[in-house]
């Protein structure tokens, strides 16, 4: 990697542009990459290709009304989101969620994670060659959106987590159809594992490739499984447990390696480790409200807005004009899927944020893209993009 | 398309120019992978093993020169509708768009500074998908649709 001669007068660097429309840049990022004939000397990332101004947007939004935007932050993991930024509300009130609610949220929040892995492992590896991969994790991620859809009627942007609970109860199909999923994706994942783990030329493009190292995983700041690929061992759900995260057993992987292979190990066994929460979560899960009593925050459930006045009324006046909320800020922050997702709320005591800042884990992540990059032959950059796992609705926001 | 019996010797089958061109490109319709934002992905999943849009002759192509159909999948920012354009310019007659989800269609919940409001603002849409992301079926519905459109195309009189 040191043999890069720029001052050689034979060679001679080129800039290279790379998307916003390019089938793996995982949306619509554009790099501009400078060559030195096949190595890469330097990336610079173009980010704001998306950019929807959700955050200006947030501050025209009552505190209820922000949550389908969240949705479409990271739009692989749309629960995850209105996690963080559910927490980060109920965190001016000090709300007590009722247990099963708690529960739910966490099913949700591991599903939400099972399918974005899925996601990454079905475009990794299709970036990368292999075509099979991305058939059968389409084919698992069905089964979880299917999920979704019963519980909360929506595919992808689902909306479902609420400031003090969950919108809904989960009908009892749900919890069948999840019990069928645990009991089988053990086995899916090995599937992947089999076309993938020891496939020679899967090696060949990603064991010692995109390496990050510790010190730099650190100082760049990036979380979440390229953290714990580059040897930090920090997971938020275990070491700063939010919910109802201590009360389940589940591994941290870390790798040490701090390549494209290792960030592949980790994310691999983090969806058997979803599976095992979720097993967990379901012997568990207990009867009762979904929704907290509070009535600062509390949204009347359908049934009650359908027999009473008040919950209807009560029901409008949250929606429309919204609550207040006590003068002050607030930061809460979730182990989404692509790592640490925070949301940063400033509130001068009104219905509406006063500033609303999200901390996205892919942008952070794609940061240390030129540190990753810088090195390696050109080919291998769509596979470092694709191991940085990043979602441009997130990054752009 | 039709036979006509005993007029020639087996196997010859007799059409008009524009069936069969149409029946061509109705048939092979390859769009190019533009995916914008969460419709995106939804858009995957149609490609994907439980949709599966090859059976209809639909298959994504990487590159604009090689594809007759433009997906606009999400959210067309101010910054990237350049691109949308130069896309859409840069792909062979005959052409098609379908826009797909709130977004593409009308900006959807997005009405900012940033974004702009609908894809038809910069390229000629042929199909508007509602949803927000809509459903694969209703991805499956449009280039259905689009297929039937193509059958009523006249190739050789304007």
């Amino acid at each position: 990697m040191e043999n890069i001669s720029t001052k050689d007068n034979l060679s001679e660097i080129i800039t290279v542009n790379m998307g916003p429309q390019h089938p793996s840049t995982h949306g619509v990022l554009r790099l501009v990459v400078d060559l030195d004939g096949e190595t890469i000397v330097d990336v610079r990332p173009d980010v704001g290709f998306l950019h929807r101004g959700v955050e200006k947007l947030a501050e025209n939004r009552t505190y209820h009304q922000f949550i389908p935007l969240t949705d479409r932050l990271d739009y692989l993991s749309p629960l995850s989101n209105n996690l963080g930024y559910c927490l980060a509300v109920e965190k001016f009130f000090n709300v007590k969620i009722p247990e099963r609610a708690e529960y739910l949220r966490v099913i949700f929040a591991e599903l939400a994670r099972a399918a974005s892995h899925l996601v990454w492992i079905a475009t990794h590896a299709l970036d990368i060659g292999a075509m099979t991969v991305f058939l059968y994790a389409f084919r698992e991620r069905e089964l979880i959106l299917d999920m979704f859809e019963i519980a909360t009627g929506q595919r992808m942007t689902s909306s479902w987590i609420r400031i003090g609970g969950i919108r809904e109860d989960v009908p009892p199909l749900f919890l069948e159809k999840l019990k069928e999923f645990v009991s089988i994706f053990d086995e899916r994942i090995d599937t992947y594992e089999r076309l993938l783990t020891k496939n020679r030329i899967w090696l060949k493009r990603t064991v010692g490739v995109g390496y990050l190292s510790k010190e730099d995983a650190l100082s760049y700041g990036v979380s979440g499984p390229i953290m714990r690929g580059s040897g930090v061992d920090f997971d938020l759900r275990r070491d700063e447990p939010y919910g109802i995260y201590d009360r389940f057993e589940f591994d941290v992987p870390v790798r040490e390696e701090g390549d494209i292979y290792a960030r592949y190990q980790v994310r691999v066994e983090e969806m058997r480790q979803a599976n095992r929460i979720l097993k967990q979560a379901l012997e568990q899960i207990p009867e009762g409200p979904v929704m907290t009593d509070d009535p600062r925050v509390a949204m009347p459930s359908h049934q009650e807005v359908y027999e009473r006045m008040e919950a209807l009324i009560r029901r409008f006046y949250l929606i429309s004009k919204g609550f207040k909320t006590p003068k002050g800020e607030t930061y809460a922050c979730v182990e989404a899927p692509k790592g640490e997702l925070g949301y940063y709320i400033v509130s001068n005591g009104e219905e509406r944020p006063y500033r609303l800042k999200i901390r996205a884990p892919s942008f952070v992540n794609l940061g240390a893209i030129n540190k990753m990059a810088k090195g390696a032959m050109v080919a291998d950059l769509v596979g470092i993009i694709g191991s940085v796992d990043i979602v441009l609705g997130e990054i752009d926001r | 398309m039709g036979v006509m019996e005993h007029k020639f010797s087996d196997n010859i089958i007799t059409a008009t120019v524009d069936g069969v061109i149409n029946w061509a490109r109705r048939s092979s319709l390859w769009p190019v992978t533009f995916g914008l934002a969460c419709c995106a992905i939804e858009m995957m999943a149609v490609g994907a093993s439980k949709y599966d849009l090859d059976r209809l002759g639909v298959i994504f192509r990487a590159t604009p020169r090689q594809a007759d159909l433009m997906i606009v999948a999400g959210t067309v920012t101010r910054k990237m509708a350049p691109v949308v354009r130069k896309v859409y310019d840069q792909m062979p007659e005959p052409k098609w768009v379908i826009a797909m989800g709130s977004c593409a269609t009308s900006g959807g919940i997005f009405d900012t500074y940033s974004t702009v409001q609908g894809a038809d603002e910069i390229v000629p849409v042929d199909f508007y998908i509602p949803g927000c992301p809509p459903r694969p079926e209703a991805l499956l519905d449009a280039i259905v649709a689009l297929q039937e459109k193509i059958k009523g195309n006249k190739v050789l009189r304007k």
